[in-house]
């Protein structure tokens, strides 16, 4: 239930960042209902890829377009800037390798929109700090042995990486809290249980 | 019986359409005419008024006409693909109205090498003009037109079946609305083309064969039982055959230090072969089998570019493959994906985990059910 609010949160910022009758790449798009959401409010036509059968049947049974692929080598071909956005919604942790699916998606979208949880967020910090554990949450809810999440970062630590490897931040959005409200920016990096970025190629 | 008729489209009949008749002949891809042709058909469901619930289902190398429902009240098994096709099924006969015709140079009703060539009134053999996947699909056009159908539903079809539905697609791409290509390749690889080969080799090679004139003697050639027991290796995986045959022995107990089939793997193939000789003609084996080898959508659409192929394509598009087919690799469907990507067309593509090989499309599957019921129901949709 928690699960399926903040998702509907997340997807609604989403939706919001997005310009109607754009061209949308979703990776990892699970059951399609982001690509349904913003067909539906933003008139989006789109393409969904995911690693997982079901979420490509699911997206199907959706009337979407949807593709088997590996993430991080379903993007090579696709031509610079081919799509207004890519979406990349809570998925940059799963990847193998985040800074190779992050150039290339800011290459192959006009904008890309990135999403991931706050592995700073005071929660998390305060699990680690008292607990003695690797943290969980609502928003990680994995044990340490069977999280898909391989590469866990902060919002620090995207920023950096932005800067060094010369991608805009256009906008970021930080959301904390049951109904995941906005969060005012003084002190994200701790206060925000998850960021929302959206990106481009300088 | 009444179970049968529940889920299946029942007692079906194969139909047959002459033309190419006196005087206008079917011109070839390479430059030869056949004269006339007959094409055996089935087809399943109604035609709406509206003439556009059809979808035409295009077979593999050793598929027919006869894709469901049964021949007879006594017949023990149902068309190639009744897991497929039938009323509630994934391509449903309550709402679509299905066609699949044999191929040109085949044998199990449309015009062959074991047709008799009107000139002599003896059968062609290998007299037989060397036909394309392009020849096939024409041919299939020319019934299409017979039936006062111009627009498709769909097209689909497995393996060869795939090929035949990108010839659809880059050919005549105002017909078919959407298409689907299942485990299937743009060009078959050098190793699916080698396997071919062999195939071939054991039909020439065999004395039975006779050079392609044996059809007043026995048609039964032993060469191409060995052909089709290769192919099966092919379309099985290492996986499916460890789980299905394993080492086991038919008879139980100590080797026989003899030659003959010991280990259930080797009964199955020889059955698998021997039965083949009953239904399919060994000159076909030739022809079809070069039809596939010949087939290069990219250089024939394209200058040699995939891309450009599928510039023109207007049909909506899915692909399948299998993960553990290795006669059709995944790669081959990714590569179409992408060519079609590239070319600008928004294509789905799903890539089943199974161990069954190349044979998996035509076993019972829920995920390709899904896949293929979601995708032919949402072709409408923008």
């Amino acid at each position: 239930m928690y699960k399926e609010l903040h998702k509907q949160t997340t997807f609604a910022e989403i939706a919001e960042m997005i310009e109607p009758d754009s061209h949308v790449l979703d990776l990892g798009c699970g059951d399609g209902s982001l690509l349904d959401l913003l067909r539906t409010t933003r008139q989006v036509s789109g393409i969904g890829i995911d690693i997982d059968e079901e979420a490509v049947l699911a997206s199907m049974e959706r009337g979407l377009t949807a593709v088997s692929g590996d993430l991080d080598q379903a993007l090579a071909h696709y031509a610079d800037r081919m799509y207004d956005y890519v979406i990349l919604s809570q998925t940059l942790q799963v990847v193998k390798r985040p800074d190779h699916v992050l150039e290339q998606i800011v290459r192959v979208g006009k904008q890309a929109i990135v999403s991931f949880p706050n592995f700073a967020y005071y929660k998390v910090r305060f699990g680690l700090l008292f607990g003695g554990h690797m943290p969980k949450s609502k928003i990680l809810p994995y044990e340490w042995f069977d999280t898909p999440n391989i590469h866990l970062l902060t919002i620090n630590d995207f920023k950096t990486f932005c800067k060094i490897r010369g991608i805009e931040i256009v906008k970021a959005v930080y959301l904390h809290g049951k109904m995941k409200k906005r969060r005012v920016n003084a002190f994200a990096n701790i206060l925000a249980e998850e960021a929302l970025f959206v990106i481009r190629k300088t | 019986m009444t179970e049968r008729n529940t889920h299946s489209v029942g007692i079906v009949k194969t139909l047959k359409l002459t033309f190419a008749e006196n005087g206008d002949p079917l011109l070839l891809e390479n430059s030869q005419k056949i004269s006339p042709v007959t094409v055996a058909y089935e087809t399943y469901g109604e035609l709406s008024d509206t003439r556009d619930n059809a979808i035409l289902i295009v077979h593999a190398l050793s598929g027919d006409a006869h894709v469901a429902g049964y021949h007879s009240e006594s017949d023990r098994k149902p068309g190639w693909w009744d897991i497929m096709v039938g009323p509630g099924k994934p391509v449903d006969t309550n709402r679509y109205f299905v066609i699949c015709s044999n191929v040109l140079g085949g044998c199990q009703g449309t015009t062959g090498p074991s047709s008799n060539d009107s000139a002599t009134r003896k059968p062609y053999g290998v007299r037989f003009p060397v036909v394309t996947i392009g020849d096939m699909v024409e041919v299939q056009k020319r019934l299409l037109d017979s039936l006062g159908i111009n627009r498709l539903h769909s097209v689909m079809g497995g393996s060869m079946g795939g090929m035949q539905v990108l010839e659809w697609v880059m050919k005549y791409p105002d017909i078919p609305k959407s298409a689907i290509v299942i485990a299937s390749c743009a060009a078959l690889s050098a190793q699916a083309i080698a396997f071919d080969a062999v195939g071939r080799s054991a039909i020439t090679s065999d004395p039975a064969w006779n050079a392609g004139d044996y059809y007043d003697t026995d048609s039964r050639i032993p060469g191409l039982a060995v052909a089709r027991m290769l192919g099966h290796i092919t379309y099985l995986s290492e996986a499916g055959m460890r789980d299905r045959f394993g080492r086991k022995l038919k008879e139980s107990g100590d080797y026989a230090y003899e030659f003959r089939d010991e280990f259930e793997i080797e009964t199955y193939l020889a059955y698998k072969g021997s039965s083949f000789l009953d239904r399919f003609d060994a000159n076909t084996y030739l022809y079809v089998t070069k039809a596939m080898d010949y087939f290069d959508a990219g250089a024939k659409y394209g200058n040699g570019s995939l891309v450009e192929a599928f510039r023109n394509v207007k049909a909506k598009m899915f692909f399948v493959s299998f993960t553990s087919d290795w006669l059709f690799p995944s790669r081959q469907s990714v590569e179409m994906v992408r060519s079609a990507e590239q070319a600008g067309k928004r294509v789905s593509y799903l890539n089943i985990d199974t161990p069954y090989g190349h044979d998996s499309f035509l076993l019972p599957c829920d995920r390709l059910f899904s896949g293929v019921q979601s995708f032919l129901s949402h072709v409408d949709m923008e």
